[in-house]
């Protein structure tokens, strides 16, 4: 990074802070910074926004290298982790397929246990996207609508086994509906095809669907976070409705199993510095992320409580 | 009138110190980035997101074009010099631009990729200049039945690419497709064909390590093995002079394949899901299928060359747009700019060119600014790449096989497709042995992976009913076309073939 | 090359079947109402390979392919030696990857190949021995930030140093 600092500071003549106080620990050499999903979807951004601004500050004297590893619902980067030559320079950001993807195959031999709890960034909540001119304006009226089409009702996301198949798995369920779901490569490529009317409905992040919410091509209908969200005034939470569900995409890093605890104690207050930074808080916001910060205990709490959640719901899908 | 007067604006936006100095340096390394087997735009433009964050964000965004720009010229040069696709978009760079630096016209080939390069993306600016929100409107009405039929029609005109055999090139069809569709069915969230319950598989096939196995390691063994050692080099003069002659018989000869390039590229590059590579190639079948010698592309047609190059440069212009106006990305690079977009707090969407007007036409204004720059630094270092073509080929062979192992390592960092590309090459020296045509299979692997889902998603929206790629009327006419063109050989094959027994 | 032709048929046939067998595990079948199932696009392109193999053969058994008339050894004493020193280097220097690193294999394999195959004079040798090695380092690892295996645990000091440098 040297020769591109040194080329940056040339042109932009900008001065970069001394690095942070020494720690114990530190990285003797570049961290794979492995993103479990492809370029370009919210998790790689996500990584790429984190790497900036530990670039940005200077905070680690070894750079974090993003590397792509989506293959098989993010099975190629669990596997990647577990099997890291050098766990103390191996971390990953995760969404929900880290809970989702061994239980959905167990022969992959993934105990997501093992792994070492860094830091919760954040959870991204989903909302029920309809086009704007599809006349539909209320939850209630969307489930008339799909009952009415009698299965002919077409849906869009990202893969069955992914985020949003498990929400409409449970709305299907809980409203006794059928539809027919046809996954996209992508949740960019999920909100265009609803915007070119290509499907009716998808389920999608917030930050996902905003150019086409701003320019007043889709609707929201219903949030399924646990309280309605401030960036879609008086749209109803599925609670609401009353049914006590509530389902988040979960933005954290984890360290490979067998990190030794230095690293991770390094590791965790990296994140930490980073969590606590104005970019990264303005970003949850913009983004309508909840931050929703948890110590490595509370984190192997929470992934037994997702795995159990998951468990369920995958198993509610056949 | 007031769309010249923003477009003016922008390029003065463009040609400030600051900014001019970006585009220098970042079409400077995009060219050595796109020009390393393995590496493309997209490993320039996301290593080089952080440090933009030392200047501003419209300045960043011009920077991060100017290396997309600069990575687009580079792919052809590998792709001639080395022989080796270094990324998707080079494919069918390689088919004409490969023979010709074989003889002897390393030169022309590389000025015609440059000036063919520069042509299409002129075009394709003054394009989207001029249309791009009403060629927004027409990218979100192409769903899955329209993408595979496009897709079905790329396949069509390279229906006479392979070789004599007909067997041989179905089984190079239908191997390479079949290797696209290892890994994970994105379909149905299950894993798929993981050969030998290799974990390593579960990734899938990238299309590089194919590529590079097969032309890195596979054909330059052969070339060393059929040549006896004795391989003859391009003896090029390099001179000012002899790149004017170049650009002039370009012109001349390419101007077919130039045009076709330009305008085709920007169409299909526009569309969400298929992108520059479906673009190059589907320029290089039609400009081959027009042309009135088909038979002089791939041994060395400059037309061949000119067709791919403008075609991918345009359609890299054309995949920022679904990206600018619709938020989608419409090739990896673009996904990563639009990562950097939000990281500067700038929403793509419908409304991008209405509420961040200076953005967006500083953007466009860079595209003329960076084409420009790409072509006179591309040409100015056309007498380097010559060089090295001249080295001993002791000495070139051993780059080229490190380059191939450490370029497949840097697409995909992980030992294991480094072993599967040796077994890629040395499978291929065996098939080119006996006459298996590889370029089959290269090209299925690059269109398989869009082509099967399309057409599974396709299926899912009509519940199963095939007539669905024919009751849309974007898809029907693409389909029918498609249909012809791969029915019309089939004929001619027939009857020879019928002729045979008599002898 | 007569025989040769035939066998490599054979085991690309051999191979296809195989595909055809890990295709079935996702369902080959088209469903009515939701279109074909995971495994149907490779399975049948599968069946087409071993059928492309099948006429590959009937054109060795009627002799209509020129390989198939051909008398010539697939690879003669010439073909053989290159395949063993070139594609066996190639082997070597992949195999070094994980011992002495990417950036050692390279050093060896160019030694190798620039002395023991091209015969090239010390000086040219030595420059490209260690030149071209390091300029691979700065380009992936200082300028693209892609890092490369570093191999077994001895190499560590000196990319202790090399980082050192460019970080």
């Amino acid at each position: 990074m040297n020769i591109l600092k040194t080329l940056a500071f040339g042109i932009a003549a900008l001065g970069l802070t001394a690095p942070a106080a020494m720690a114990e620990w530190q990285p003797r050499k570049p961290i794979d910074f492995v993103i479990m999903a492809g370029p370009g979807g919210g998790a790689d951004q996500i990584a790429r926004f984190i790497q900036s601004v530990a670039e940005k500050k200077d905070m680690t004297s070894r750079p974090l290298i993003p590397n792509n590893k989506g293959g098989g619902s993010g099975a190629e980067a669990l596997i990647w982790l577990n099997t890291a030559s050098d766990p103390d320079h191996t971390i990953l950001v995760t969404l929900n397929s880290f809970f989702s993807t061994p239980i959905r195959q167990p022969d992959l031999g993934i105990d997501i246990q093992n792994f070492t709890p860094i830091a919760m960034m954040g959870v991204d909540p989903f909302a029920l996207w309809v086009q704007k001119d599809s006349g539909i304006e209320t939850f209630e009226q969307w489930v008339e609508t799909v009952k009415a089409a009698d299965g002919e009702y077409t849906t869009g996301g990202t893969g069955t086994g992914q985020e949003d198949s498990i929400v409409f798995a449970y709305l299907n369920n809980a409203f006794d509906l059928k539809s027919k779901y046809i996954p996209f490569d992508g949740g960019g490529a999920v909100a265009a095809a609803l915007a070119g009317k290509q499907i009716m409905a998808t389920v999608n992040n917030p930050a996902e669907a905003r150019g086409f919410f701003q320019s007043g091509d889709v609707r929201p209908l219903l949030v399924f976070s646990d309280e309605q969200m401030s960036a879609y005034p008086d749209i109803p939470t599925l609670k609401e409705k009353g049914h006590d569900f509530s389902y988040y995409n979960q933005r954290a890093v984890v360290g490979a199993p067998g990190m030794s605890d230095e690293a991770a104690a390094y590791y965790q207050k990296l994140f930490e510095d980073i969590f606590n930074s104005e970019e990264w808080q303005g970003y949850l916001e913009a983004e309508s992320l909840s931050p929703l910060w948890m110590n490595p205990e509370e984190q192997r709490a929470y992934w037994q409580l997702q795995v159990e959640n998951h468990t369920k719901l995958l198993a509610g899908m056949k | 009138m007031e769309i010249l007067s923003l477009l003016g604006d922008g390029i003065l936006v463009a040609v400030q110190p600051l900014n001019l100095l970006l585009i220098f340096v970042g079409v400077t390394l995009g060219l050595f980035i796109g020009a390393m087997p393995g590496l493309g735009s997209v490993n320039g433009v996301a290593i080089l997101l952080p440090i933009t964050f030392l200047v501003p964000p419209g300045s960043a965004i011009i920077f991060l074009a100017a290396i997309y720009y600069g990575a687009m010229y580079g792919g052809a040069i590998s792709s001639i010099t080395l022989g080796i696709p270094g990324a998707s978009t080079a494919v069918a760079t390689t088919f004409d631009g490969r023979p010709l630096a074989l003889q002897g016209k390393a030169r022309l080939a590389l000025v015609a990729a440059a000036i063919a390069s520069f042509v299409g993306g002129t075009v394709s600016v003054v394009l989207f200049t001029g249309f791009a929100p009403l060629l927004a409107t027409v990218a979100l009405s192409f769903g899955p039945p329209e993408i595979f039929a496009l897709m079905l029609l790329a396949f069509a005109t390279f229906v006479g690419l392979g070789g004599d055999d007909i067997a041989k090139t179905v089984f190079s069809i239908c191997f390479g497709l079949v290797l696209a569709t290892v890994g994970f069915d994105q379909i149905s969230g299950a894993p798929r064909l993981v050969l030998f319950e290799m974990n390593g598989f579960l990734g899938g096939i990238s299309f590089l390590v194919l590529a590079i196995g097969v032309y890195g390691i596979g054909e330059m063994i052969w070339t060393i093995e059929s040549t006896r050692g004795e391989v003859t080099n391009t003896e090029a003069k390099i001179s000012v002079k002899g790149i004017f002659e170049d650009t002039g018989t370009t012109f001349k000869k390419g101007w077919k394949g130039m045009s076709i390039g330009s305008f085709l590229g920007f169409f299909v590059g526009v569309l969400p899901a298929a992108g520059a590579t479906p673009a190059s190639l589907m320029s290089y079948g039609v400009t081959k299928m027009i042309s009135k010698r088909p038979d002089d592309f791939g041994k060395g047609h400059v037309g061949g060359v000119a067709a791919p190059e403008a075609a991918n440069n345009s359609a890299s212009t054309g995949s920022m747009l679904p990206m600018l106006t619709l938020g989608i990305p419409g090739s990896p690079t673009t996904a990563i700019l639009l990562g950097g977009m939000v990281i500067w707090g700038l929403t793509p969407g419908p409304r991008l060119f209405v509420e961040q007007s200076d953005f967006v036409w500083g953007l466009i204004g860079s595209f003329y600014v960076s084409n420009f720059f790409a072509v006179i630094v591309n040409l100015a270092f056309i007498p380097l790449f010559i060089w090295m073509l001249r080295m001993p080929f002791t000495v070139l062979a051993p780059l080229i096989f490190v380059l191939s192992v450490v370029g497949g390592y840097a697409a995909m960092q992980d030992m294991f497709d480094i072993w599967l590309l040796l077994i890629f090459g040395f499978g291929a020296f065996f098939l080119r042995k006996f006459d298996y045509p590889v370029a089959p299979a290269v090209l299925a692997i690059v269109l398989g992976p869009i082509a099967e889902p399309t057409l599974r998603q396709s299926l899912l929206l009509s519940s199963g009913d095939p007539a669905i790629f024919f009751n849309r009327p974007i898809s029907a006419p693409i389909m029918i076309v498609a249909i012809i063109l791969i029915l019309m050989p089939a004929f001619k094959y027939l009857r020879p073939r019928r002729a045979k027994p008599a002898e | 090359m007569r025989v040769g032709e035939i066998v490599t048929a054979g085991v690309l046939a051999l191979l296809s079947i195989y595909l055809m067998y890990k295709a079935s595990a996702n369902g080959i079948g088209f469903v009515a109402k939701t279109g074909p199932q995971g495994g149907f696009w490779p399975f049948w392109l599968s069946l087409g390979m071993l059928i492309s193999t099948g006429f590959i053969a009937l054109n060795w058994v009627r002799g209509t392919s020129p390989q198939s008339q051909s008398d010539e050894p697939v690879l003669d004493s010439y073909g053989l030696k290159t395949l063993l020193l070139v594609g066996g280097g190639i082997i070597g220097f992949v195999a070094l990857i994980d011992i002495v690193s990417m950036y050692g294999a390279v050093a060896i394999f160019m030694l190798y190949y620039l002395k023991v195959l091209g015969r090239h004079g010390w000086f040219l040798t030595s420059m490209m021995v260690l030149l071209f090695p390091l300029g691979l380092f700065f380009f992936f690892e200082g300028l693209m930030q892609i890092s490369m295996p570093t191999g077994m645990g001895f190499t560590e000091p000196v990319f202790n140093v090399l980082y050192e440098i460019i970080y």
